[in-house]
C-alpha cells in the first residue's frame, strides 16, 4: 500500500496563494492548485497507519489513507468514490475546513502532516472536471415526504442523504439562495459560490426540491409543515451573535460581522442587499473584535474594500507559537495561526478587552480598551494598560450564542438545552430527535456554532435517524 | 452410528471447569534389551529394569513422591514361572504357544468384578477357546504412593488354552484380540459403576505386560513375579512415563500390548475419525466375520499412544507384519526425497492411499514377542541410541549409558536415524538392518506396477475447459455475499497474488473475538488454530521442507486390510490441494478420462434466500442426505460448490457445509468411499483453507479469489499474466498451509486433512457436536441460528440497496482501524488519552483512559468485558497494600533490542528497575554494559533474560545476570512459529549483541531444538538452573485449549514460573494468519491453567503470570481473580513511551522511533522512563481502588478467587448471550493446606550435581586463576556437567572468563545430557567414553574433547560418540569429537570451532558463525538455514551435494596451499581454507588421537581436494562488505 518510505522521501508541500497584492484586488479564489504529480507524491507520504488518527480527527471520519493511496496509484475515480462515501461536499471542506485531520496526522508529530485537505480538494475538483459526479437517483421511492429547514451544509447533507434513500425532500430556506453560511458568511475569495450551485443541480437531479425565500415561522407555518410532511429536520444555524456589552455599543459604525460579510457576498453575486444600511470598510479604520475565522474573514473583506487600517483584537492572550505535542496531539492544538487574510495586512492585538466605544455625531470614532491578565485562568484587567484605537468601523466577530428562538423554534415548541440550542442527542435511539414528535434537528442549531464539516456529519447522521424513523431500519451509513 | 463415548482412563478426574482430561499429554523415556539369539534369562529382565531406573530423570514425580507417572515392562511369557505356579493353583498349562496369559486389571467392587469375570467366562468359550484358570498376581503394594493406593486395581492373570479352531499361534493371537475386544465391549456396555479399573494390559500367548503407577525402581518390588529367578525372557521392553498431570492412571502406564512410545501423535483426532470412516469399505480375508466384532476399533484408552497401539493391533491381526504395519503408520519422508530408491518410494506411495500417517514426534519400540524393534518418525524428533555387545545383546534406550556395559564388550554404538527402523528377529537370531528390512518389504509386491496401473496424477490429465474469466458485473456482489472486505483485497489477496507469500503484519490483535463482534463474521473466525508447545515441537516448513508434503489423494480409499489386490483400486493424486479452475474442471469431467474409475458429482451448497436464516438447518440436512445418496449411487468424488450464489440463492458457509458432509459420511461409515472437493467463494485467507482441510476437504478451489485476482490484475504493483497471478496466489496459500500444519508439528497434508487441529471460541457445544464433532470449545456461544443470520446479512449487503455497498466492499477494519469497521481497543482516543496522562502525570487523565478501555457495556471487546465483580464488604483504601508493592508483580513483555530501538528498550528497562518490576530482554541478548548500574542510579539491566529458540546472545554471562530466565515456548502473536531478522536489520550494533555477523540474516527456528518434549524442557530448566541457581526459570506458553495440562507438566518439570500469554499479544512481525487466528484469549488459558494446577496440587510451587493485552487496573484484578500471581504488559508500556500502533514494525518505518533502527527515525523517540513509571503506578493505584471495593488487602488474598467474578447480567448482546462462563469461573475444589497461589519453591535437585565437587576443587582457579586438573567418573545420570562451574566463572569474570585450560576436567564414562552446557572460557572438559544429547549447548568459550576409551573395540569413526543437537546456540569455544554425532549437529552455532567425524541429518542448521569440520559423511539437509560461519566436509563419495540444502549456501573446493599464514590471517573466513583446515585437523589429532585425522594428514595433498567448503552466500557478501568498509 502506498509507499512505506514516502514520508521520508517527499517533503510536505501545500497549495500556494497568489501574492497578497494581487489577491486583494478582487474576490476570486486565490489558492493555486498543485500539479497532478505533486499531489500523487503528497499522497505517497501517507503511511497507512495502523490507527489512522486523521480518521477520528476528521468529524466526518473521512477514510483518508484509502484515498491517499488511490491518488498515489492514480486511481482518482475510485478515490472520489471513497471520499464521497463519508463526505457529501468535499469541495467545501477541501477549501475552508481548518483540517483537524491534519492536526491529527501521525506526521504532525513532527509538524509535517500529509496535505490531506489539498488532496481532498484535488480529488473532488477532478471528479467534477472529469464528469464523474453523476446524480445518484434512488431506485425506488419510499413515498415519504421530508421537510428540511435551513439550506446550510447540515441541511444540504441531510437532504441529499434522504433523497438518495428514496424520500421526497423539500428544502426550505429563508434566503434567496441555498447554502446558508457557506453562501452568505464565507467570503467568495475562500469559496467560489458556483461550487454550491453545482451541488444543488446534482441534488435537484436526485429529487431534492429547493424552496428559497421560505422563512419558516414567518411565511411558512410550522403546523403546515407538520401536516404536509412525514418528518421535519431543522438544520438552521446558530445565528444569534454574541453582543458587546459596553457603553457606546449603540453608535453607528458598530456592526455584527455577519451583517458585514453577507452584504459583500450579495454584492458580488448581484443579489439586492434589501432594505438595509450598507456597511463598507472603504477608507476606514476598521477594528475587528474577535480573533477567530469570522474575524479573519472580516479582515480579508475589509482589505478588499480598501480599509485605511485594520486591527483585529482578541480577548485571549497570544497562544504559544508551538504546541506541546506530547499532551495535545492528535487533538486540535491551541497555537499561533495566521490566515491568508492576516497576510494581506492587519494588526493583531491580544488579551485586549473593549471598555468603551466613543463616537462623534453618533458615529463611532474610538475604541478604548484594557489588557487582560489570564495568568490565573480568569481574565483580570491590568492596571495602567489602558489603550485606545481609532475606529470608524467596529465589527463584532465574537461568535454566536445559540439559534434564534423566536418564531420557528418557539412555534414548533422544541425544548432547548442549557446553552439554548435545540435539544437532541447525537447517538442512541433518540439521535437527532427533538422533543417534538417527527421533528429532528442537526447542525449548529443542535450543537451550537461549529465547523462546516461538523454540519455535514450531523446532516448525514440526522438523515439516517429520519430514515430509520420513517422506514423502521436504514441502510444509510451511520458515519 | 456415532463414535461411541469410551470410558476414560481410570484415575483421571472428570472434565470440570476448563479442565478436560482429553488434553493430557505424556512423554517419556523408553528402552529395551534383547538377546539376539532368543536366549531367555532372568538377567534380561533385571537389566531391563535397570534401564528403567537409569532413565528415572526422564520421568516425573508429582505432588506425591512415591507416585510416579507410571512405569512398566513387557516380556516374553515366562513359561517356567507360570507353569510351576499354575500347578500350585491346580491347573496345568499346555505347551508353550498353546496357551495365552492375560494380565487383567479388575475392579475391587464385587458386583463390577463378577460382571468382568462373567464376560471372560462367556466370551472365551463362544470364541472356541478354553479357560484354563485364574491366577491372583502376587504384589506388594507397600511401595505405592498414597495417592495411588485407593485406585490400585485387583490384578489377576487369566490363562487361556488354544482351541481347535485356531490352527496356529497367529490364528490364536487373532482370536485373543477378538476376545479382548469383546470382553472390553461387554463390560463397558454393561454400564456398571466402579468399572473404571477394568482394563486388560495384555492378552497373548507370546508376551505379557507388567505395568502400573509405581516408580521405575519399584516395578519389581510391586510385581513379585519380576523378582523371581524363574521369570525369564529374551527381551524386556521398558517405559518410564512423564505425564502433564499428577492423576494416577494405571491403564495409561506403558508399555501397551505391542509397543511403547516416546512422543506424541499430533494428528490422533483425525486418525481416529479416519479409522471410523473406513468401516463401510473395510473387509479382511483373514479376519472374515470377526472383523465386525472389533468395532468400534479405536479407543480403549485415552492417550494417543494407546490409540496407536489399537490401530497397530488391527493391522497385525489383518495380516501385516510388525515392520510393515509400522512403516504404514509412520512412513519415512518419501515424497521428493532424492536419496530414496524407487522401489521403496513406490512402497510408501502405494501405502499412502491406504492410510494417512500417524504424524508427530515418535520413538516407538515394539515387539510381538518374536521380533523386537524400534523406529523413529520422519523428523527424528526423539532420541534413541543403541549398542550391540559381543555376547549378542542389543540395548536400545532414549539415552546411552542407561545400562553400564564395559566398553570392551561393546561392538557397535549407533543411534536410530529419522524414519529408520531397527529390527531384531529373535527367531532368526539376527539384527535386520533398516536397508535390508525395507528392501525386502518393498520388493514383496509389485508396488510400482500397481501404482502405474492405478495412479492418476491430476496434472497428467488433459485440459478441456479454459479458465473462466471473471464477470465484472457481478463480482462485487459475489464478493459481498461471501463477506469480502477491502482488507481481504488489500492485505491478503493482492500481496499473495503478487509476492506468493502469506503476508506479514505487526503488533497484536485488539479486536473483539468474533462472538462479541457486532459485525457479521465469517464462520472461520470462530476457530483458532492449535499449535505445539512443550509436549511436541513445531517444524520449520521452509528449512526442513524435505519432511513436508502437501500431496493429497482425492477419492475413495482402498480397503486397508486388502493385502493382495493392490493393482485394482484407482487413485487420484494432486501435488497440492489448491486447485486452479482448470484443474477443478478436470475433476468435474474426469469420468470418461479414466474409464469410469471416478465419477464426480457436484452438489450445490446454495439454498433459496427466501427460506431465510431459519432455512439453513434444513438446507444442511438435505445436503448431507443428498451426499449420502449420491455416494451410495456410486459417485466417488463430491464437489461441494457454491458457484450458484445469486440474488435468490444464499451459499451455506462452505466450512459448515464441508464439515457437516464430512462428519455425516464418517458417521455413516461412508467417508472413505468418496473424495471431498470444495469449490467455494468463501476461502481466501490461509486460515480458511486450513479449516476446510481440517474438516475434511481433500482439495479446494477458491473460485472467487481467482475471479477477484483476474479483476484486479491490472492494478497489481507488477504486471502479471492471469495464470501467473493465480499461480502465485496458490503458492502463497500452500506455503501458508505448510506453516499452519507445521505449527502443530504435522508434516503431511494427508494427516492434517480431517485432523481438526482447532479450538472453537464462541460456538455452542450443540452446534459443535453436530457439525464439528470432536472440536474443543470452552465458553459455549452462538449456534446455527446466529451463524445463519450472519450469512443472511452478507447476502443482504450483496444484493440489497445499501448505498455504502453499492460501489464498494465493506471496509473490514480488522487489521487497521476504519470508520464503519471492526471495533478496536487501541484507538486514537485511547492512545492519546494514555499518552497525555502519563506525560503529564495526571491520574484523573488515566481514569479517563481506563474508563474508555473498560467501557465494556457498550462495546464488548473481550471476554472480561462481560464480567462483573461480585460485590463484597469494602474496606478503606489505606488498608490496601501500597502501589509500590503491587508494581513489583508487574513485568514488561519480551521485546528484543532489534525489534525495538535502543532508546525504546532501555527506557522500559530503566522504568521497571525504578519500580522494582521486571523488564525482559526479548530474544537478542543484552550488552554487558547494561549489567552495571548507571551513574545516576538508574539501571538498564533487564531483570528477565529470555532464552528463545534462536539463542542469540545467550551466553553464560547473560544467564548469570538474570533474576528470571524465561524460556519462550511460544509467542502470543505467532505461537509455534520461528522468526527471522533480515540481514539489512542486523547492523554492527545488533550483530555484536547477538554475537553474529552484521549484514547476515538471523533465523529463530520454530522449535527449541533441545525441547521436543516435556522431559526435554525439564532438562533445559535443569541446565539453566545449574548456570544460575539464583534465578527463577520461567516458561512462556500461549493460551489454547489444553494449556493448563501443559502448564502442569511445566510445573512438574520444575519451572519456577509460567507465563500464560493471550493470543492478542503483540509482535514485531508475524504472518497475519497467526496474529489473527492462532491461540485463545488469556482469560481461557489462565483459568484453565490455574484450575489444572490446583487440581494437581502443583499450584503452590509455581508462579503464574498472565500477559497479552492487559491495560488497566480492572484487567489486573480480573487476572488475579482468575489465578495470576504476576502480570505482564507489552503494548501498554510501548504506548506509554510513544508507540502509536502504526503496525509498521516489520517495515522499519516506525515514525515514533520505537520499532525502528533507522537513526533518523530513532531521533523521533520522545519516551522517558517516568512515562512508563507513571503508567504502572496508575494501574497499581486503580488496582488498589478495586481491591478496596472488593475487600482485599493484598493481591495474594485475591488470587484464584474466581467466585468473585460473574457474567454481567446487564449485557444483552445478540451473539454474546449464548456464552457460558461456568467453566471459566469454576473455582477448583481444594483440600485444606493445598496452596492456590505461589507460596512454595521447586526442588531442583541441584544438590546432586557433580559440579559442586568441581567448584570446590576449582576454588583457587576461580579466585586466582591457578590451573587445576580434576579427574572423575561420569554416568548418564550426571547431567549438565560443567554448567554450574561455568556460571561461577561468568559471575566473576564475565564472558571473557579464565585463561585457556585453567580448569581441566577429565572424565571417564558416559556423560548425561547437556555435557559441557554453557561451558565458559577457561574450562576444558575432556571425556573418555561417550555422551548423550546436547553436548556443548550454549558453549561460551570452553573446550570439549571426547574420544572413546582405549579399551573399546569399536572403530571410532564408524560409531556414535555424541548424541543429538550438539552445540546448539554455541557462542564460542572449541570441540573435538572422535566419532560421529547425531542429528542437528551445531544447530544455530554462532562461533564455536569444531571437529567431528560424521554427523546426522540437519547438520549446521541455522548456523550463523563459527567453523565446523566434518571428517566424514553427513545426513540429509545439511546447512539448511545456514546464514553464517563455514563448514568443511570430507566428501569421499562425492555425493555431498545431494545431502546439502543449497538454498542459502554455495559449495566450494580448494587445494592445498603451502603458504604460511598467521593466526590473524585465519580469521578471514573467505581465504586460507587449506591452512585453517589443516590446523584444526592437527589439533583434533593431538587432542583425541583420531585415526581418521592421522590418515588425512598423512595423505594431505589428495585428501584436501576431497573437502568441500560450505559457504553461506549471505555470509560471504557480509564479510566482503566488512572488508570493503575497513579498507
Amino acid at each position: 500500500m502506498g509507499k512505506p518510505t514516502g514520508f521520508k522521501e517527499f517533503p510536505r508541500q501545500e497549495r500556494a496563494y497568489k501574492p497578497a497584492a494581487v489577491r486583494v484586488t478582487g474576490y476570486d479564489e486565490f489558492m493555486i492548485p498543485l500539479g497532478e504529480e505533486v499531489i500523487r507524491e503528497q499522497g505517497a507520504r501517507c503511511m497507512d497507519c495502523g490507527i489512522p488518527f486523521c480518521h477520528n480527527g476528521c468529524p466526518v471520519n473521512n477514510i483518508i489513507p484509502e484515498w491517499n493511496d488511490l491518488v498515489y496509484t492514480g486511481d482518482w475515480e475510485q478515490a472520489s468514490q471513497v471520499l464521497h462515501s463519508t463526505n457529501n461536499f468535499p469541495e467545501f471542506t477541501g477549501r475552508i475546513c481548518p483540517a483537524p485531520c491534519e492536526a491529527a496526522c501521525t506526521l504532525n508529530l513532527t509538524d509535517e502532516p500529509v496535505t490531506i485537505k489539498t488532496i481532498e480538494c484535488a480529488i473532488v475538483d477532478r471528479a467534477w472536471e472529469q464528469g464523474w459526479m453523476e446524480p445518484q437517483v434512488p431506485k425506488r421511492l419510499s413515498g415519504k415526504r421530508v421537510a428540511v429547514v435551513g439550506a446550510g451544509p447540515a441541511g444540504m447533507a441531510c437532504a441529499q442523504q434522504l433523497a438518495r434513500a428514496g424520500h421526497s425532500v423539500v428544502v426550505f430556506e429563508k434566503n434567496a439562495k441555498m447554502g446558508g453560511l457557506l453562501r452568505y458568511g464565507i467570503p467568495d475569495f475562500k469559496l467560489n459560490k458556483e461550487l454550491i450551485n453545482r451541488r444543488m443541480s446534482q441534488m435537484q437531479a436526485e429529487g431534492v426540491e429547493f424552496r428559497p425565500n421560505s422563512h419558516v415561522g414567518y411565511n411558512v407555518l410550522p403546523e403546515r409543515l407538520l401536516l404536509k410532511f412525514d418528518a421535519i429536520a431543522l438544520t438552521g444555524g446558530s445565528e444569534q451573535p454574541r453582543d458587546l456589552d459596553v457603553p457606546g455599543r449603540e453608535l453607528d459604525g458598530v456592526h455584527f460581522a455577519m451583517d458585514f460579510l453577507t452584504q459583500q457576498n450579495r454584492r458580488n453575486s448581484g443579489e439586492p442587499l434589501g432594505n438595509v444600511e450598507e456597511i463598507l470598510a472603504t477608507g476606514k479604520h476598521v477594528i475587528v473584535l474577535g480573533g477567530g475565522d469570522t474575524g479573519a474573514d472580516c479582515v480579508g473583506t475589509s482589505s478588499r474594500q480598501g480599509a485605511a487600517s485594520i486591527t483585529q483584537m482578541e480577548i485571549m492572550p497570544l497562544p504559544p507559537e508551538k504546541e506541546d505535542k506530547g499532551t495535545t496531539w492528535p487533538n486540535w492544538p491551541i497555537k499561533q495561526r495566521a490566515s491568508s487574510s492576516h497576510e494581506e495586512g492587519c494588526v493583531r492585538e491580544w488579551a485586549g478587552a473593549t471598555t468603551v466605544l466613543e463616537g462623534k455625531d453618533g458615529r463611532v470614532t474610538t475604541l478604548k480598551g484594557v489588557r487582560m491578565d489570564w495568568s490565573n485562568g480568569k481574565p483580570e484587567p491590568v492596571k495602567g494598560s489602558e489603550f485606545e484605537f481609532k475606529a470608524d468601523l467596529v465589527l463584532l466577530a465574537m461568535g454566536f450564542v445559540n439559534p434564534v428562538h423566536e418564531s420557528m423554534l418557539d412555534d414548533f415548541g422544541v425544548q432547548y438545552d442549557g446553552r439554548g440550542n435545540v435539544e437532541a442527542a447525537s447517538d442512541g435511539e433518540n439521535a437527532y430527535k427533538t422533543s417534538v414528535d417527527r421533528v429532528f434537528t442537526a447542525g449548529d442549531m443542535r450543537r451550537g456554532q461549529s465547523l462546516v464539516v461538523w454540519a455535514i456529519r450531523e446532516g448525514r447522521q440526522c438523515a439516517r435517524a429520519v430514515d430509520e424513523f420513517l422506514m423502521g431500519s436504514s441502510e444509510l451509513p451511520t458515519q | 452410528m456415532s463414535q461411541p463415548v469410551w470410558p476414560q482412563a481410570p484415575g483421571l478426574p472428570l472434565k470440570q471447569g476448563l479442565y478436560d482430561p482429553k488434553n493430557e499429554h505424556d512423554n517419556c523415556g523408553l528402552g529395551f534389551i534383547a538377546d539376539i539369539k532368543n536366549r531367555k534369562s532372568h538377567d534380561i529382565i533385571r537389566q531391563g529394569l535397570q534401564i528403567l531406573i537409569n532413565l528415572d530423570h526422564r520421568g516425573a514425580v508429582g505432588a506425591d513422591p512415591l507416585a510416579g507417572d507410571g512405569a512398566g515392562i513387557l516380556i516374553q511369557v515366562p513359561d517356567t514361572l507360570y507353569r510351576e505356579e499354575c500347578v500350585k493353583l491346580g491347573f496345568e498349562l499346555p505347551a508353550v504357544g498353546d496357551y495365552a496369559v492375560g494380565m487383567v486389571f479388575l475392579p475391587q467392587a464385587e458386583k463390577a468384578l463378577s460382571a468382568c469375570l462373567k464376560a471372560f467366562e462367556e466370551i472365551i468359550p463362544e470364541e472356541g477357546q478354553k479357560i484354563l484358570g485364574w491366577r491372583d498376581l502376587p504384589v506388594d503394594n507397600t511401595c505405592l504412593g498414597e495417592s495411588v493406593k485407593p485406585i490400585e486395581p485387583m490384578i489377576r492373570q487369566i490363562f487361556i488354552g488354544r482351541g481347535e479352531s485356531c490352527t496356529d499361534t497367529d490364528a490364536f493371537e487373532r482370536k485373543l484380540f477378538i476376545i479382548r475386544k469383546r470382553v472390553h465391549h461387554q463390560v463397558w456396555d454393561a454400564d456398571l459403576s466402579d468399572l473404571n479399573h477394568f482394563y486388560i494390559p495384555s492378552l497373548s500367548s507370546r508376551t505379557v505386560v507388567y505395568k502400573g503407577m509405581m516408580l521405575g525402581h519399584n516395578v519389581d518390588v510391586y510385581f513379585k513375579d519380576l523378582a523371581d529367578e524363574r521369570c525369564m525372557s529374551a527381551l524386556a521392553l521398558v517405559h518410564q512415563r512423564f505425564s502433564t498431570n499428577t492423576f494416577p492412571s494405571w491403564s495409561l502406564a506403558q508399555p501397551f500390548r505391542y509397543l511403547c512410545h516416546n512422543g506424541e501423535i499430533n494428528t490422533v483426532r483425525g486418525n481416529i475419525n479416519w479409522m471410523q470412516a473406513r468401516r463401510h469399505n473395510m473387509s479382511s480375508e483373514i479376519l472374515g466375520d470377526d472383523l465386525e466384532k472389533l468395532w468400534p476399533l479405536i479407543g480403549d484408552g485415552s492417550s494417543d499412544s494407546s490409540t496407536f497401539d489399537n490401530a497397530l493391533e488391527l493391522l497385525l491381526a489383518g495380516g501385516y507384519s510388525l515392520a510393515h504395519a509400522m512403516m504404514i503408520m509412520i512412513p519415512e519422508a518419501w515424497s521428493g526425497n532424492p536419496l530414496m530408491d524407487d522401489e521403496r518410494r513406490a512402497f510408501y506411495e502405494y501405502h499412502a492411499a491406504l492410510m494417512e500417517p500417524w504424524d508427530g514426534p515418535a520413538a516407538m519400540a515394539f515387539t510381538d514377542g518374536r521380533q523386537i524393534g524400534a523406529t523413529l518418525d520422519r523428523n527424528g524428533l526423539r532420541p534413541a541410541r543403541f549398542i550391540v555387545t559381543d555376547d549378542d545383546k542389543v540395548i536400545v534406550g532414549s539415552e546411552v549409558g542407561a545400562l553400564r556395559i564395559p566398553e570392551s564388550k561393546i561392538v557397535k554404538k549407533w543411534r536410530l536415524q529419522p524414519g529408520k527402523m531397527l529390527l531384531i528377529d529373535l527367531e532368526e537370531g539376527r539384527i535386520v538392518r533398516d536397508a535390508e528390512l525395507k528392501e525386502t518389504l518393498a520388493k514383496a509386491k509389485p508396488y510400482q506396477k500397481w501404482l502405474d496401473e492405478t495412479q492418476i496424477h491430476l496434472g497428467d490429465l488433459p485440459e478441456e475447459v479454459s479458465p473462466m474469466t471473471a464477470d465484472k458485473k457481478t463480482i462485487l456482489a459475489r464478493q459481498q455475499a461471501f463477506g469480502y472486505t477491502q482488507e481481504d483485497i488489500k492485505f491478503y489477496i493482492t500481496p499473495m497474488a503478487t509476492d506468493g507469500q502469506d503476508p506479514l503484519g505487526s503488533m497484536g490483535s485488539d479486536i473483539p473475538p468474533a462472538v462479541l463482534s457486532d459485525r457479521s463474521k465469517m464462520l472461520s473466525s470462530y476457530f483458532k488454530q492449535n499449535f505445539a508447545q512443550v509436549t511436541n515441537p513445531p517444524i520449520d516448513p521452509i528449512r526442513e521442507e524435505s519432511v513436508m508434503s502437501l500431496v493429497s489423494l482425492i477419492g475413495p480409499r482402498p480397503n486397508l486390510l486388502d493385502l493382495e489386490t493392490g493393482g485394482k483400486h484407482m487413485r487420484l493424486e494432486v501435488q497440492q490441494p489448491i486447485l486452479s479452475n482448470v484443474e477443478l474442471e478436470k475433476i468435474r469431467r474426469i469420468e470418461n478420462k479414466v474409464d469410469h474409475a471416478f465419477v464426480t458429482y457436484t452438489l450445490d451448497t446454495c439454498y433459496l434466500a427466501i427460506e431465510g436464516a431459519q432455512g439453513m438447518e434444513a438446507a444442511l440436512d438435505q445436503l448431507c442426505q443428498k451426499a449420502q445418496q449420491v455416494v451410495l449411487e456410486g459417485h466417488n468424488i463430491l464437489i461441494l460448490s457454491d458457484r450458484g450464489v445469486n440474488a435468490d440463492r444464499v451459499p451455506l458457509p462452505a466450512l459448515l457445509a464441508t464439515a457437516a458432509v464430512h462428519h455425516h459420511l464418517i458417521r455413516e461409515g461412508l467417508r472413505t468411499e468418496v473424495g471431498l472437493v470444495v469449490e467455494t467463494g468463501e476461502a481466501r485467507q490461509v486460515h480458511d483453507f486450513c479449516l476446510l482441510a481440517g474438516y475434511g476437504a481433500e482439495a479446494i478451489n477458491p473460485h472467487l479469489v481467482f475471479g477477484s485476482i483476474s479483476h484486479l490484475r491490472h492494478n497489481l504493483p507488477e504486471v502479471l499474466s492471469e495464470e501467473e497471478a493465480h499461480g502465485r496466489y496458490i503458492k502463497a496459500v500452500c506455503k501458508g498451509i505448510l506453516k499452519v500444519m507445521s505449527k502443530m508439528g504435522i508434516s503431511t497434508y494427508q494427516s492434517y486433512c480431517g485432523a481438526q487441529i482447532f479450538d472453537a471460541v464462541g460456538l455452542s457445544s450443540a452446534f459443535i457436536d453436530r457439525y464439528f464433532t470432536g472440536t474443543a470449545s470452552s465458553i459455549e456461544g452462538i449456534g446455527l441460528a446466529e451463524i445463519a443470520a450472519e450469512t443472511m446479512a452478507r447476502h443482504a449487503n450483496a444484493y440489497g440497496t445499501a448505498p455504502i455497498y453499492r460501489d464498494a466492499l465493506d471496509v473490514g477494519g480488522e487489521l487497521a482501524y476504519r470508520t464503519r469497521g471492526e471495533e478496536h481497543i487501541w484507538t486514537s482516543e485511547t492512545i492519546s488519552a494514555l499518552q497525555h496522562c502519563v506525560r503529564s502525570g495526571d491520574y484523573q487523565g488515566f481514569k479517563t483512559f481506563s474508563s474508555l478501555v473498560n467501557n465494556h457495556d457498550k462495546k464488548l471487546k473481550n471476554l472480561r468485558g462481560l464480567f462483573s465483580f461480585t460485590p463484597g464488604k469494602s474496606i478503606p483504601i489505606d488498608e490496601v497494600e501500597p502501589a509500590s508493592e503491587i508494581v513489583k508483580r508487574f513485568a514488561t513483555g519480551a521485546m528484543s533490542f532489534g525489534s525495538i530501538s535502543w532508546e525504546a528498550h532501555t527506557t522500559i528497562a530503566m522504568a521497571m528497575n525504578r519500580l522494582g518490576g521486571k523488564s525482559n530482554t526479548g530474544e537478542g541478548g543484552e550488552e554487558a554494559i547494561r549489567f552495571k548500574p548507571m551513574e545516576n542510579g538508574d539501571s538498564m539491566r533487564s531483570a528477565i533474560k529470555q532464552v528463545a529458540s534462536g539463542r542469540f546472545g545467550v551466553t553464560t554471562e547473560y544467564l548469570v545476570n538474570a533474576d528470571d530466565i524465561q524460556i519462550k515456548m511460544a509467542q502470543g502473536a505467532k505461537p509455534g512459529e520461528g522468526g527471522q531478522l533480515p540481514g539489512y536489520k542486523v547492523d554492527e550494533w545488533i550483530g555484536r549483541v547477538r554475537h553474529s555477523t552484521p549484514g547476515v540474516g538471523l533465523i529463530s527456528p520454530p522449535p527449541h531444538h533441545d525441547i521436543y518434549s516435556i522431559e526435554d524442557l525439564a532438562q533445559l530448566i535443569h541446565d539453566l538452573k545449574n548456570v544460575n541457581p539464583k534465578a527463577r526459570v520461567s516458561v512462556k506458553l500461549v493460551s489454547e485449549v489444553g494449556v493448563g495440562t501443559v502448564a502442569a507438566g511445566v510445573s512438574k518439570a520444575h519451572a519456577d514460573h509460567v507465563t500464560i500469554s493471550g493470543a492478542d499479544g503483540g509482535t514485531g512481525a508475524s504472518p497475519i494468519t497467526s496474529i489473527m487466528h492462532a491461540g485463545s484469549p488469556w482469560e481461557i488459558g489462565l483459568a484453565e491453567t490455574h484450575q489444572t494446577l490446583v487440581l494437581n496440587k502443583l499450584r503452590g510451587r509455581i508462579a503464574v503470570q498472565v500477559d497479552g493485552g492487559l491495560r488497566t487496573g480492572r484487567d489486573v484484578v480480573i487476572g488475579a481473580l482468575l489465578g495470576a500471581d504476576e502480570f505482564g504488559f507489552a503494548t501498554g508500556a510501548l504506548v506509554a513511551e510513544g508507540c502509536i500502533m502504526m503496525r509498521k514494525c516489520h517495515l522499519n518505518t516506525c515514525p515514533a522511533g520505537v520499532a525502528t533502527q533507522d537513526p533518523e527515525l530513532r531521533k523521533r523517540f520522545t519516551g522517558k522512563p517516568e512515562h512508563v513509571v507513571n503508567f504502572f503506578m496508575f494501574i497499581a493505584e486503580e488496582v488498589r481502588e478495586l481491591m478496596a471495593e472488593l475487600g482485599y488487602r493484598s493481591i495474594s488474598e485475591m488470587i484464584g478467587r474466581s467466585e468473585r467474578l460473574q457474567k454481567s447480567e446487564a449485557i444483552n448482546h445478540w451473539k454474546s448471550k449464548g456464552l457460558d462462563f461456568t467453566g471459566l469461573l469454576t473455582t477448583p475444589p481444594t483440600e485444606p493446606g493445598v496452596a492456590i497461589f505461589n507460596s512454595e519453591s521447586q526442588d531442583h535437585g541441584l544438590q546432586k550435581a557433580l559440579d559442586h565437587m568441581l567448584i570446590e576443587k576449582s576454588k583457587d582457579a576461580l579466585e586466582n586463576g591457578t590451573p587445576v586438573v580434576i579427574e572423575a567418573d561420569i554416568l548418564n545420570v550426571n547431567r549438565s556437567v560443567g554448567a554450574m562451574l561455568s556460571g561461577r566463572i561468568a559471575e566473576r569474570h564475565g564472558h571473557t572468563g579464565l585463561k585457556d585450560d585453567t580448569i581441566h576436567l577429565k572424565f571417564t564414562g558416559t556423560a548425561g545430557q547437556s555435557f559441557g552446557a554453557w561451558a565458559a572460557h577457561g574450562v576444558t572438559l575432556e571425556l573418555i567414553g561417550d555422551s548423550n544429547d546436547y553436548v556443548g549447548k550454549g558453549l561460551s568459550g570452553g573446550k570439549i574433547i571426547i574420544y572413546p576409551s582405549p579399551d573399546s573395540p569399536v572403530i571410532a569413526e564408524d560409531n556414535i560418540i555424541v548424541g543429538n543437537t550438539v552445540l546448539y546456540g554455541a557462542i564460542a569455544g572449541e570441540c573435538y569429537f572422535r566419532g560421529i554425532a547425531g542429528e542437528r549437529f551445531a544447530v544455530r552455532n554462532s562461533g564455536a570451532r569444531v571437529v567431528v567425524e560424521g554427523v546426522g541429518d540437519h547438520g549446521c542448521e541455522y548456523m550463523t558463525g563459527g567453523c565446523v569440520v566434518i571428517l566424514g559423511s553427513t545426513g540429509r539437509n545439511f546447512a539448511a538455514g545456514m546464514s553464517g560461519g563455514i563448514a568443511y566436509v570430507l566428501d569421499e563419495d562425492g555425493d555431498f551435494e545431494k545431502h546439502c540444502n543449497l538454498a542459502q549456501v554455495e559449495l566450494e573446493r580448494f587445494i592445498d596451499d603451502p603458504k604460511h599464514v598467521t593466526e590473524d590471517d585465519l580469521t578471514d573466513m573467505t581465504r586460507f581454507d587449506a591452512q585453517r583446515l589443516r590446523a584444526m585437523i592437527e589439533t583434533h589429532l593431538d587432542k583425541t588421537g583420531s585415526n581418521r585425522a592421522r590418515e588425512i594428514l598423512a595423505d594431505w595433498k589428495n585428501k584436501v581436494a576431497k573437502f568441500v567448503k560450505v559457504m553461506p552466500v549471505d555470509f560471504r557478501r557480509a564479510l566482503e562488505d566488512i572488508k570493503k568498509g575497513a579498507a
